[in-house]
């Protein structure tokens, strides 16, 4: 089955296909968890969580409106918000508290005096870059993972976030911007570190 | 950075693959079982501790779902498929919430509340196991009183089997019903099981076979001329010197006493 007619089949026999729909979006909805939160056991629980929810709220709903649901950024939507309450109820461990931009640099700095290959480097670009990601401004966070990770275009980010869609491209805009210069600063520190 | 200066649309281009890259993972297998477990369509189990010993506790998003002894894990899992028809895997422990509440039925502190998930038995099962909630701890009922209460006043042996099926024991106590002549009849895990529970609960299990086996079925008291069970809390405060012993309803009704408003032996007149 396609997520174009998972709609008509959830309204059809909700029990029946709700594992079809966590099939087709948990990995998504997981990406998006382990972007917004920085860390991979409450990107789980945040995932559960939404998805559970997600099957409670379709319960009562009636045929025609899961029908006319467009799904994924609903499914969006439902997990921000189940991420934005744990952020209230301080229930997540920021990464920025155990993984600041310092010890970020002084950890790569270790590793690479032992074995400088590719592979490690691009492992470990993509963990910078997780990094920084967590530790970006919430509304840019949220819109840059949006835009950049889940590919999600302009309108739809503005639909789930109830934004005016410029609001939202200034908001991936600066958090762009933002991450390019933690990125240039943390080579630069690198590159005088090697010499 | 001489490069990033020089080239700085491919420097963004680089960032927008890199974070297109980040969104390349996959959720861990233990997400679908416990979403499919939230929602109730699979089930969780782990060993827990009780009064009668280890046995093996099964729950999902709606409560826990089963009470079982088994002598193996592999045993319990077949019987669970068996009656339930849902997968279910073994964790470590309860949930956090689960665990308190498992604590809270033996604290003896207040009547504890349990989250149970009652799918898949009759109307009839489900208004008997609710009745057999309501009996304090402490206390005992007769298969009898659950018939008459929920209005089927013929159906003891129904209510017996209702009560054999119970998926949760323990959590709905069906250990706190017994035979109308005061034994304490049978139980899922056993009698002995059913006497070791019913002692930690406070009820002196040796004192109500020796009633049964005089065929006493009703204490009464003397001063307020109300007969009750003989383990409801207001026969248990009657003083020795005031306590009348009944072997019927009819017995009590002809000394001129009425039935106990809150263990009800008999609907009052």
């Amino acid at each position: 089955m396609h997520e174009q007619e998972l709609p008509t089949a959830l309204a059809g026999d909700l029990d029946n296909n709700f594992a079809r729909l966590v099939e087709i979006y948990q990995d998504r909805l997981y990406a998006f968890s382990l972007r917004l939160s920085g860390n991979p056991q409450d990107a789980e629980e945040i995932t559960v969580d939404a998805l559970v929810r997600a099957y409670q709220a379709l319960t009562r709903y009636e045929g025609e409106r899961i029908q006319a649901l467009a799904l994924r950024p609903w499914l969006y939507q439902i997990t921000l918000n189940v991420f934005r309450n744990r952020v209230r109820g301080q229930r997540l461990q920021l990464v920025s508290q155990h993984l600041t931009e310092e010890t970020a640099a002084l950890h790569v700095a270790d590793e690479e005096a032992s074995r400088p290959d590719a592979l490690l480097e691009r492992a470990e670009l993509r963990e910078t870059l997780a990094t920084l990601i967590a530790e970006l401004p919430e509304r840019e966070r949220v819109a840059v993972v949006l835009r950049h990770i889940q590919g999600s275009g302009y309108n739809e980010i503005a639909g789930l976030l109830r934004q005016p869609v410029g609001t939202v491209k200034a908001h991936v805009h600066r958090g762009m911007r933002r991450l390019r210069e933690a990125l240039h600063t943390h080579a630069e520190w690198r590159e005088t570190d090697a010499t | 950075m001489q490069h990033d200066t020089r080239r700085p649309f491919a420097q963004a281009r680089a960032l927008v693959r890199q974070l297109h890259d980040l969104g390349n993972v996959c959720a861990p297998a233990t997400v679908l079982a416990s979403i499919l477990e939230g929602i109730g369509q699979r089930d969780a189990y782990t060993l827990c501790t009780s009064p009668i010993g280890p046995v093996y506790v099964a729950y999902n998003g709606l409560g826990i779902s089963a009470v079982m002894a088994a002598v193996s894990a592999t045993e319990f899992e077949q019987a669970f498929r068996a009656r339930f028809k849902r997968s279910l895997r073994q964790v470590e422990t309860l949930p956090a919430a689960l665990a308190h509440m498992w604590q809270q039925q033996w604290s003896g502190k207040r009547r504890p509340v349990s989250r149970v998930d009652l799918r898949g038995i009759s109307e009839f099962e489900r208004a008997v196991l609710h009745k057999a909630r309501e009996v304090p701890r402490g206390e005992m009922r007769p298969y009898a009183w659950i018939a008459r209460e929920i209005g089927h006043p013929q159906a003891v042996r129904a209510v017996g089997t209702a009560l054999r099926r119970n998926p949760v024991p323990l959590l709905i106590p069906c250990h706190r019903i017994g035979k109308s002549d005061g034994r304490i009849g049978n139980y899922a895990f056993g009698s002995a099981a059913k006497h070791a529970i019913l002692t930690t609960e406070g009820v002196d299990v040796n004192a109500l076979e020796h009633l049964a086996h005089a065929g006493v079925r009703y204490h009464g008291s003397d001063t307020t001329r109300i007969y009750c069970f003989p383990t409801c809390r207001h026969a248990r405060r009657i003083s020795a010197r005031h306590r009348v012993s009944f072997r019927s309803e009819t017995a009590a009704t002809a000394a001129g006493y009425r039935p106990c408003a809150v263990c009800r032996p008999a609907l009052a007149a």
